[in-house]
């Protein structure tokens, strides 16, 4: 009952195939050069121009004045010579939009901070402590990742209110941690399973107390895993949506994807400048993030399905 | 797995209080390891689980405490025609955009898994629909599938394809074919990447092995390829078949449920019912019938990974 989908892959090979070098050419030699033009690289820049194409064309129409935009038949749809910064400008000066960010970054990065540590103890205490019915709780944590927050909403909805949340930064920072714990505790117990456990053999013969073994060698060891999960569940808060908009209401506490499909979205022809301004506004910074930590948010991504 | 911690010698100690006893305990030290944890689950998650089910046996209203109402929810949505063409959505939206992702995203992974110029950045590029929050990509979508100043159309219309517009999101069949078409956007750099790091760890020289008896480039896939992948596989589309099941932000983004209900998913139409319309009760009961999809989806992955285990010989360890 308690076993979980575990493939044999293990994490570590994932975390060290990054820095890999791969000299070997493969068997790719059997293939000719022009077979390889069909067969590899002309799909596959199909796929990635279909995946990039809606930022392209997010971007470009963040900087397009706005008789370009409705206009398609006088200007060349897909590119502007005389690209306008109006948008971005409304974004940031006429609008609540460094309001909505502040907003996003606190809750995410509460959310996080409290998800990790509580993940780091709950880890560790099933992979190293195993008392009894470790297996079963490791199991009950993965069954709480697979429960969707579309589920939930709205009977939390009612718990926010009693509580006296509404309306509130907190409501977000206490709920999201029930998206966040399971998948960070996966990961941390995949990669906690990783650190060699004669250390702390060591440690607890020199007289370490399970606290200062924790603190001063399981979780320095676990860096890169802990960032990996700091990183993943940061884009996941960023990503949450039904939360937001169902226990916030007054527009200066929305979170960025909220506001911007709530605040955005009126009748006016013209909006769809500031709209995709606003859309890659929110974007960008985790795009950013993501360029600066490619490696540790594919671990976070492949370990957490593989454990 | 050898257990680990290593049990201490007993203590010879006069005072048993709670410290010594926290110290030492490897059970009682992990239940204070486990509570931070614990009670977030246990609040936020397990307890509005209980809540919803309860909730959708009574009548509760938004500012209105509810009464126990039996199942009078779940016969009136059984009659209620939006009801079902909502599960019928969602169904065809579950089935189909999974099939796109698993094949686009299993194709996707082969490819990157060849030896090429780029690789990392290609790999890194891929990826970032899945970055993106959702709802700002399916803005763009909107945009892109609009009614008047689509691209797509414009393009279509100058290649000489088509005469006039599309209306992409406001004719019912196209409507889903753009929702689902966004949904497999979002979802394909999931897979492919998730699966590509299952790809890297089968040992090349089973390929070279195989290439040598003459196996052609299908018999590869099929006989090396797609076996050891397999439990990847299924860990993958299970969660990917689970949160397209509950999708919502997609869908309110771009669509609302609209045109005429086409695309309302259980999940916006819980949404609309519950938080617009106010009928919390209501609301729970079709979030509530999720459940019985969902589990059903568990199952079938998990009894699927279960029967691989035992025909490959391994002990359930």
């Amino acid at each position: 009952m308690t076993d979980l989908p575990a493939s044999k892959v293990d994490l570590k090979s994932v975390l060290s195939s990054p820095s890999r070098v791969d000299h070997s050419e493969g068997m790719s030699y059997l293939q000719s050069v022009p077979r390889r033009i069909v067969t590899l690289y002309l799909p596959l820049a199909i796929i990635v121009f279909i995946l990039l194409f809606p930022f392209y064309w997010m971007a470009l129409t963040s900087v397009k004045p706005d008789e370009q935009l409705l206009d398609l038949d006088k200007y060349n749809p897909f590119w502007t010579w005389n690209p306008t910064f109006k948008h971005f400008h409304k974004l940031l000066f006429e609008s609540y939009y460094p309001h909505w960010l502040w907003n996003t970054m606190y809750v995410a990065i509460c959310a996080t901070v409290l998800s990790i540590v509580a993940s780091v103890f709950a880890a560790y205490a099933i992979v190293r402590l195993r008392y009894k019915g470790a297996n079963l709780v490791g199991g009950l944590i993965f069954l709480a990742y697979l429960v969707p927050p579309s589920i939930l909403f709205i009977p939390l909805a009612t718990v926010v209110y009693q509580y006296g949340l509404f309306d509130s930064p907190l409501a977000l920072i206490l709920t999201y941690p029930t998206i966040l714990i399971p998948f960070s505790t996966w990961l941390l117990m995949g990669y906690f399973k990783t650190i060699p456990f004669e250390l702390e053999e060591c440690a607890l013969i020199d007289g370490a107390s399970r606290w200062q073994i924790l603190v001063k060698i399981v979780v320095p060891l676990a860096i890169p895993g802990l960032i990996s999960a700091f990183i993943f569940c940061f884009t996941l808060c960023w990503n949450e949506f039904i939360y937001a908009l169902t226990f916030l209401q007054s527009t200066s506490n929305k979170t960025v994807p909220v506001a911007i499909v709530n605040e955005f979205v009126d009748g006016d022809i013209y909006r769809w400048g500031s709209l995709m301004a606003g859309a890659l506004a929110g974007s960008l910074p985790l795009v950013i993030l993501y360029a600066f930590f490619v490696e540790h948010y594919v671990s976070a991504m492949t370990g957490a399905v593989k454990e | 797995m050898a257990d680990v911690a290593i049990p201490r010698a007993k203590p010879q100690m006069s005072e048993d209080n709670a410290w010594t006893r926290l110290k030492h305990n490897r059970n009682w030290l992990g239940f204070w390891f486990m509570v931070p944890a614990m009670a977030f689950l246990i609040f936020f998650l397990a307890y509005p689980l209980g809540l919803g089910i309860w909730l959708s046996f009574t009548d509760t209203r938004i500012g209105r405490v509810g009464h126990f109402i039996a199942t009078e929810n779940y016969e009136w949505l059984w009659d209620d025609s939006i009801f079902w063409l909502s599960v019928f959505n969602t169904l065809l939206y579950t089935f189909i955009a999974s099939a796109f992702k698993f094949a686009i995203g299993l194709y996707l992974a082969l490819l990157l898994n060849e030896h090429m110029p780029f690789k990392a950045m290609l790999r890194a590029m891929v990826l970032i629909p899945f970055i993106v929050p959702t709802v700002l990509s399916a803005l763009a979508f909107w945009w892109i599938f609009d009614s008047q100043f689509s691209i797509i159309s414009w393009s279509l219309r100058h290649l000489g394809l088509i005469s006039q517009n599309i209306n992409f999101l406001g004719d019912t069949t196209w409507a889903r074919i753009c929702v689902i078409f966004a949904n497999v956007w979002r979802g394909v750099p999931f897979v492919a990447i998730t699966l590509l790091a299952g790809l890297q760890t089968v040992s090349p020289s089973l390929y070279e092995a195989a290439t040598l008896d003459g196996a052609t480039r299908w018999q590869n896939f099929r006989y090396i390829t797609y076996p050891l992948l397999t439990p990847i596989i299924a860990v993958v589309m299970t969660f990917s078949v689970l949160f397209t099941f509950t999708d919502f932000q997609l869908i309110w983004a771009m669509t609302r449920g609209g045109p005429v209900n086409a695309t309302h998913l259980m999940a916006t139409l819980s949404y609309q019912r519950a938080i617009i319309a106010g009928q919390l009760g209501e609301g729970a009961a079709i979030s509530s019938a999720m459940i019985p999809f969902l589990l059903a989806a568990i199952m079938v992955s998990w009894f699927g990974l279960q029967r691989r285990k035992w025909q490959q010989g391994e002990s359930n360890d």
